[in-house]
C-alpha cells in the first residue's frame, strides 16, 4: 500500500475537503494506483539534475511603485456571498 | 536566572515597508481607509489573477540587510506558505522559504553593564501581508467576522534573530536598536500600535550549562515594548513552574494578554499547520548582482551607531547627549546642521536637547514642523557668543523666533535687547545700586561674600537685563572693594 | 456562401469590402448555436446581448476604416478567460454565478481589435480532463459522433470550431488541452512556449504548464489568432518579453531543407493502428514536400505522465485554494464552524477529478513527501526538457502522434482516473519542456474519428511550426472536411 486510508483522511483535511465514507474508500485506491504508478521516477538518478522551477529561463520581473487604478468596495465586495459594513462576512473566529 | 535555568529568546519582527504600493500589485498601502477601498484582482485573490513584484520593495530588502549586516543573497526564490483562513484570499501567502533575501547578519546591543553584545540575524526575507479581520460590534453583525483586504498584499520584511538573547532587556535593546534603524532607513514607520512593525518572540528555558536549547513556544500580539518584558517574564516563570512540576514545554504559539500580563495557548483553535512550502511558479528568481547591491550601499544613510561615535569622538559630546541627539534622524540632521553653522557643538547640543526639544514636547510639533530652523537657531547662538545679548535674555528671544518665525537679529532690533557692555554706562548703574544698599555693602564687605549676586542682581534688573553680566560683576567687585 | 462555413481569413475579406456584415456574421452564429447547442453542448454562456452590440461597434470601424485583423469575428473563449460583465464558471459549481469584474489580457487583447466574443465554452472543470466529461455543466459531444467525447480539457472549444459555432475559439494547453481535443475534433490546436501568450486572467491550474492558445479551422486562422494574444504582458511575471514575429509571413509553403524528427518513443505498443498509418501517411507528404524525416530519440518519454501529476496536481492543489467560500462563488449554508464552512463549500463545489488531483497534488507537496514527489518530478523535468533541446540540436521539428487513439466513447474510461491519463502521454511532454506545438488534422479512422498530427517546435519557434503545418495543409484536404452537422 502507497497511502493508506487515515492518510487519505488527514490530506483531506489539510486540503480542506469534507469527504464521505464512500469517497475515502474510492479515492484510497485511486490514490494508491497512481502513487504506484509515479514510483517509478525513483529508478531514475537524478543526482545533481537542478530542478526545474520555471520551464523558460526568466528572472527578475518587476513593476515600478506606483498606484495604479484598482476596486471600488462595490466592485471588490460584488460575488461575495455574505456582506456587511463593506466587508466580507463569515462566521465569527474566536481567536 | 532563577533557579538556574538560562532563558533564551529569539525575536521575529514583520516590518511593514513603507513603499507607495503593496508588494505585488498597484494597490495603495495607505492604512485606515474605508474597508475593502484599496483592492484589486491581485490582492483580492481573484481567479486568474496574477502577482508582479514591487521593485522597491526588493530595494528597501537590499537596504535593510546592509544596514544589519547581512549578506545578500544573489539569488533568491519566493514560496508559497499554504493554509486556510479568511484573510489569506489566495488560501497561501507568498513568501520566501529556502532562498531568502538576507541572510547572515547581526546587530551590537548594549547591555546595561555597558558592554555590548552582538545579536545574530538569521535571515531577513520578503512576503505578503494578510488582510485584517475585524469582528462585528453592531447588533446584526455581533455573531460575525469581517474580512477587509485593504491590508491584504502590504510588503512585509520578516527578520528573524539567532536564539542569542537572555534576558527581557537583551530583548528590549535588540528591538529598539532595529526598529530605530528601519526608521532611519526610512523603510518603516516602526508604528508598533498600527501594526506596521510587530513582535513575536520564542522563548525557552534550559539549566544552566546544558548545550542542548529547551522547547520554545512562541509568543505573539506584543504590541509595544514593555509588553515584551512582561511577556517574558510571565512565560519564563510559566515553563520553569511547569518544568519543576514534571510537565514539558510544549512547542506552540501563545497569545499575550495585556490585561492579565499572562499568556495562552493558541491549540485547539488551530491544528498544526503543514505549509507545504514550495517555490511559488508565477513569479520568477530574483537576482541581486554585486553593482545593483553597490548602488544600494550608496543609497544607505549614516547609522545611528556611526553618528554617535562622531557626535562623541569628533564634535566632542558626551555619549548622552550623542545618544539623544543620534536617536532620530530628523533630529539628528537638525543638530549636524547647526554644528556645521556654530562649529560650537557643544552649545548647539545644550540648546537643542534643552530649549528646542521643550518647545516641541509643548508644540506637539516634530522637528521637520519646528519653526526654528538650525540657521536661525546657530544666529541666535551666535549673538550670545559675541556678546550681544546675555544667556538669560538668549532665552525670551528664542521664545520669541519660535512664536514669529523671525531671526534673533530682527528681535534683538526690534526690541533694543542689545546688551550694553559700555564700561561706564555700567559703572553708574553700579554706583547707585551700591549707594542705595548701605547695609549688604557693610555685611559683604564683613565677609557675606555670597552678597556678590545681590548686587548684580540688583544691577541687572536696573539695566533690565541688558548689561553684560561678567562686567557687572567685575566692576561691582572692583567698586566694593577696590580690587 | 454560408456564412458560419468561412473561415476567419475569409471573412476578413468579405468584412473589409463590406460586402457582409459583422452584425450579420454574428446573427449568423448566434441562430447556429441555438440550432446546434444542445446537441453537443458546447456553450455555457451565450453572449448573445453583448455580442450584437460588439458587432455594431466592429461595424462602425468597418465603415470608419480602423478595422483590425479581428474586427468583427466572433470567437468564443473557454469559460476559464475572465470577461468583464460575463459569467465564469471553468465548468465547475464551486464559482457560482461568479461574474468577472476584470478583463483577462488575451480578451482585451481580442477585443482592442473589437474581434466579437460570442460566448464561453464547456470544458472540463478547472481544465482538468482528457474528454470533457468532468464539467458540472454536462458532457460535450464530438460533433463527428455524437455518442463519442471530443476530448478535453477544452473540448468545448474544438467541438464548437469543429462544429461551425464561431470563427474560432480561445483555450487553454496545461498537458494537451488545446491540441487532443483538436486532434478529436479535426481542427487546428496551438500551444505556445510557455511566457508567449499572457496568463493574466486566465484562471490557473498548473501555472508553470499553463498556456493560452488558438483553436481554428486551419493554419491561416491559427497564426491569425497567435498574431493577436501573443507578446509580453507587465501584468504576467511569466511573460517572455521576446518580440514576435509576423505569423502570417512565415506561411510561405516551402520545406526544402527542414529537418524533421519522429521520436522513437512516441511510436510504440499501444499505438491505435489508423493512427500510426496516418502518421506513416503524413511523413511521407512531408518527405514529397522536400522535408528530411529522419528518427530521433526523447528518452525520458516514459516518465512524463508520472513527472506530470506530480507537478500539474501539486500547484493545482495550492492554486484551487481560493475557493473557499469567503469572496465568491459557492458557500455551504449548513455549517457549524468555519473550517466546517471551508470543507463543506469546497465538498459540494468541486467534481470527482477535481478532488483527487486536489488530494494528489497536496500530499505530494506534504511534510515528508515533498523531495521524493514534488522535488523528483521537477528534476526528471529537467532531464525532459533536455531530451528536446538535445532533439532541437539535429531537427527543426519533431512529427509524432496526439494521442494513442481517436476519440473514445463517453463513459469509456471515466471510472478508470490513470487510464485516462495515460491518453496525454504524447502531448504532455511538451508542456513539461514548455515548449510550443500544434495538432492539425490529418487523416480519419476507420470509423470516421478525425486523426491529428502533432508538430513539436523549438522554444519561441511558433513560426517554422505554423510554416510546417501550412505546407502538409495545403498539400492534403483533411481541413476542408467537416462533420455532417
Amino acid at each position: 500500500m502507497k497511502i493508506t486510508r487515515a492518510e487519505v483522511e488527514h490530506v483531506s483535511r489539510l486540503a480542506r475537503l469534507a469527504l464521505s465514507e464512500a469517497e475515502l474508500d474510492s479515492l484510497t485506491g485511486e490514490m494508491d494506483a497512481i502513487l504506484d504508478y509515479v514510483e517509478q521516477l525513483k529508478t531514475l538518478d537524478t543526482e545533481g539534475i537542478v530542478p526545474t522551477a520555471h520551464a523558460v529561463p526568466m528572472e527578475n520581473a518587476f513593476r515600478p511603485d506606483e498606484i495604479r487604478p484598482g476596486f471600488t468596495p462595490e466592485q471588490a465586495l460584488a460575488n461575495a456571498p455574505d456582506v456587511a459594513e463593506s466587508a466580507f462576512r463569515v462566521s465569527r473566529i474566536i481567536e | 536566572m532563577m533557579q538556574g535555568y538560562e532563558t533564551v529568546i529569539g525575536l521575529e519582527v514583520h516590518a511593514q515597508m513603507t513603499t507607495k504600493t503593496k508588494i505585488f500589485c498597484g494597490c495603495s498601502t495607505e492604512f485606515g481607509q474605508t474597508p475593502n477601498s484599496q483592492t484589486c484582482p491581485v490582492c483580492l485573490g481573484l481567479p486568474g489573477a496574477l502577482p508582479v513584484l514591487n521593485q522597491r520593495v526588493v530595494e528597501f530588502a537590499i537596504k535593510t540587510g546592509l544596514a544589519t549586516n547581512c549578506q545578500i543573497a544573489p539569488r533568491s526564490l519566493f514560496a508559497r506558505k499554504n493554509y486556510f483562513y479568511p484573510d489569506l484570499p489566495k488560501g497561501y501567502q507568498i513568501s520566501q522559504f529556502e532562498l531568502p533575501v538576507c541572510e547572515h547578519g547581526w546587530l551590537d546591543i548594549d547591555l546595561e553593564d555597558g558592554k555590548t553584545k552582538r545579536i545574530g540575524i538569521t535571515r531577513a526575507h520578503m512576503e505578503e501581508d494578510a488582510g485584517k479581520l475585524m469582528h462585528g460590534d453592531k447588533p446584526e453583525t455581533a455573531g460575525s467576522s469581517l474580512v477587509d483586504l485593504n491590508r491584504a498584499c502590504t510588503p512585509l520584511l520578516e527578520i528573524v534573530s539567532e536564539p542569542d538573547m537572555r534576558s527581557p532587556e537583551e530583548a528590549i535593546a535588540y528591538l529598539k536598536k532595529l526598529h530605530q534603524i528601519v526608521v532611519y532607513l526610512g523603510v518603516c514607520d516602526g508604528n508598533l500600535e498600527e501594526g506596521s512593525f510587530r513582535c513575536d518572540a520564542n522563548v525557552s528555558v534550559r539549566p544552566y550549562g546544558q548545550a542542548e536549547f529547551g522547547t520554545r513556544a512562541e509568543l505573539k500580539n506584543i504590541n509595544s515594548f514593555r509588553f515584551i518584558k512582561q511577556a517574558i517574564e510571565y512565560e519564563v516563570e510559566r515553563q520553569i513552574d511547569l518544568i519543576e512540576g514534571g510537565g514539558k514545554v510544549l512547542q506552540e504559539t501563545r497569545l499575550f494578554d495585556s490585561n492579565t500580563g499572562m499568556t495562552r495557548s493558541m491549540r485547539g483553535k488551530e491544528e498544526a499547520h503543514d505549509y507545504r512550502y514550495f517555490p511559488d511558479p508565477d513569479l520568477v528568481p530574483l537576482v541581486i548582482g554585486p553593482e545593483w547591491v553597490e548602488q544600494v550601499r550608496g543609497t544607505l544613510p549614516e547609522l545611528p551607531d556611526a553618528k554617535r561615535t562622531r557626535f562623541v569622538e569628533e564634535l566632542g559630546l558626551s555619549v548622552y547627549d550623542a545618544e539623544v541627539l543620534a536617536a532620530d534622524r530628523a533630529l539628528a540632521d537638525y543638530f549636524d546642521a547647526c554644528a556645521t553653522l556654530a562649529k560650537d557643538a557643544k552649545t548647539c547640543a545644550n540648546w537643542i536637547m534643552g530649549d528646542v526639544l521643550r518647545k516641541l514636547k509643548e508644540t506637539g510639533e516634530s522637528i521637520a514642523e519646528a519653526p526654528v530652523s538650525p540657521q536661525l537657531l546657530t544666529g541666535l547662538l551666535a549673538r550670545i557668543a559675541d556678546h550681544t545679548i546675555s544667556g538669560k535674555i538668549a532665552k525670551s528671544v528664542f521664545e520669541k523666533m519660535w512664536q514669529s518665525g523671525q531671526s534673533a537679529d530682527q528681535i534683538i532690533a526690534a526690541d533694543g535687547l542689545k546688551q550694553v557692555t559700555d564700561t561706564g554706562a555700567i559703572e553708574v548703574l553700579v554706583d547707585e545700586v551700591i549707594a542705595a544698599n548701605p547695609d549688604q555693602v557693610s555685611e559683604y564687605l564683613g565677609g557675606k561674600d555670597k552678597l556678590i549676586g545681590f548686587f548684580v542682581g540688583k544691577v541687572m534688573q536696573a539695566s533690565q537685563g541688558k548689561a553684560n553680566p561678567g562686567m557687572v560683576n567685575q566692576l561691582l567687585k572692583k567698586k566694593l572693594t577696590g580690587k | 456562401m454560408t456564412i458560419y462555413d468561412l473561415t476567419m481569413a475569409e471573412l476578413r475579406t468579405r468584412l473589409d469590402s463590406r460586402e457582409i456584415s459583422a452584425v450579420e456574421v454574428t446573427n449568423a452564429y448566434l441562430d447556429r448555436i441555438t440550432a446546434t447547442g444542445p446537441d453537443i453542448n458546447t456553450f455555457i454562456t451565450v453572449c448573445t446581448d453583448t455580442a450584437v452590440a460588439e458587432a455594431q461597434a466592429a461595424d462602425q470601424a468597418l465603415a470608419a476604416g480602423t478595422a483590425a485583423p479581428l474586427t468583427g469575428l466572433p470567437i468564443a473563449v473557454k469559460d476559464i478567460f475572465n470577461a468583464t460583465g460575463i459569467r465564469t464558471t471553468c465548468g465547475s459549481r464551486i464559482l457560482g454565478n461568479f461574474i468577472s469584474p476584470y478583463d483577462a489580457t488575451a480578451i482585451a487583447r481580442i477585443k482592442e481589435q473589437r474581434a466579437v466574443i460570442i460566448g464561453k465554452l464547456n470544458m472540463d472543470e478547472f481544465a482538468m480532463g482528457s474528454s470533457n466529461e468532468n464539467s458540472a455543466f454536462g458532457p460535450v459531444r464530438n460533433p463527428w459522433n455524437l455518442t463519442h467525447v471530443p476530448g478535453g480539457s477544452s473540448g468545448g472549444s474544438a467541438a464548437c470550431v469543429s462544429a461551425r459555432q464561431a470563427a474560432a475559439a480561445l483555450g487553454t494547453d496545461t498537458g494537451g488541452s488545446i491540441r487532443q481535443p483538436a486532434s478529436y475534433c479535426s481542427v487546428v490546436g496551438l500551444k505556445p512556449t510557455y511566457g508567449r501568450v499572457s496568463r493574466y486572467g486566465v484562471v490557473a491550474y498548473a501555472s508553470s504548464l499553463d498556456q493560452v492558445g488558438p483553436i481554428t479551422r486551419d493554419v491561416r486562422d491559427c497564426a491569425l489568432l497567435l498574431q493577436a494574444i501573443a507578446g509580453y504582458d507587465p501584468a504576467d511575471s511569466t511573460s517572455v518579453n521576446t518580440p514576435t514575429p509576423d505569423y502570417q509571413a512565415s506561411l510561405t509553403g516551402d520545406l526544402q531543407g527542414l529537418r524533421i524528427g519522429m521520436p522513437q518513443e512516441y511510436f510504440i505498443e499501444g499505438l491505435d493502428d489508423d493512427v500510426r498509418k496516418a502518421l506513416e501517411q503524413a511523413a511521407a507528404t512531408y518527405r514529397d514536400l522536400g522535408a528530411e524525416v529522419i528518427e530521433v530519440s526523447l528518452p525520458h518519454t516514459a516518465y512524463a505522465v508520472a513527472c506530470y501529476y506530480l507537478i500539474a496536481t501539486a500547484e493545482a492543489s495550492s492554486n484551487l485554494a481560493r475557493y473557499d467560500g469567503v469572496r465568491y462563488g459557492l458557500r455551504a449554508d449548513n455549517a457549524e464552524n468555519l473550517i466546517d464552512m471551508y470543507m463543506q463549500s469546497r465538498a459540494a463545489g468541486f467534481g470527482a477529478e477535481v478532488k483527487r488531483r486536489i488530494m494528489l497534488g497536496t500530499y505530494a507537496l506534504s511534510s515528508g513527501y515533498y523531495d521524493a514527489y514534488y522535488l523528483k518530478a521537477q528534476k526528471v523535468r529537467t532531464l525532459i526538457r533536455q531530451d528536446f533541446l538535445d532533439a532541437f540540436e539535429k531537427v527543426d521539428t519533431l512529427l509524432t502522434p496526439v494521442a494513442p487513439t481517436p476519440a473514445f466513447a463517453l463513459g469509456e474510461k471515466v471510472n478508470d482516473p490513470l487510464q485516462m491519463y495515460l491518453s496525454d502521454i504524447y502531448t504532455i511532454p511538451a508542456n513539461l519542456a514548455g515548449t510550443c506545438a500544434m495538432s492539425l488534422p490529418c487523416g480519419f479512422s476507420a470509423n470516421g474519428l478525425p486523426i491529428g498530427l502533432q508538430l513539436i517546435g523549438k522554444p519561441f519557434d511558433e513560426a517554422t511550426l505554423l510554416h510546417t503545418a501550412h505546407a502538409f495543409e495545403q498539400a492534403t484536404e483533411w481541413h476542408q472536411r467537416k462533420p455532417e452537422f
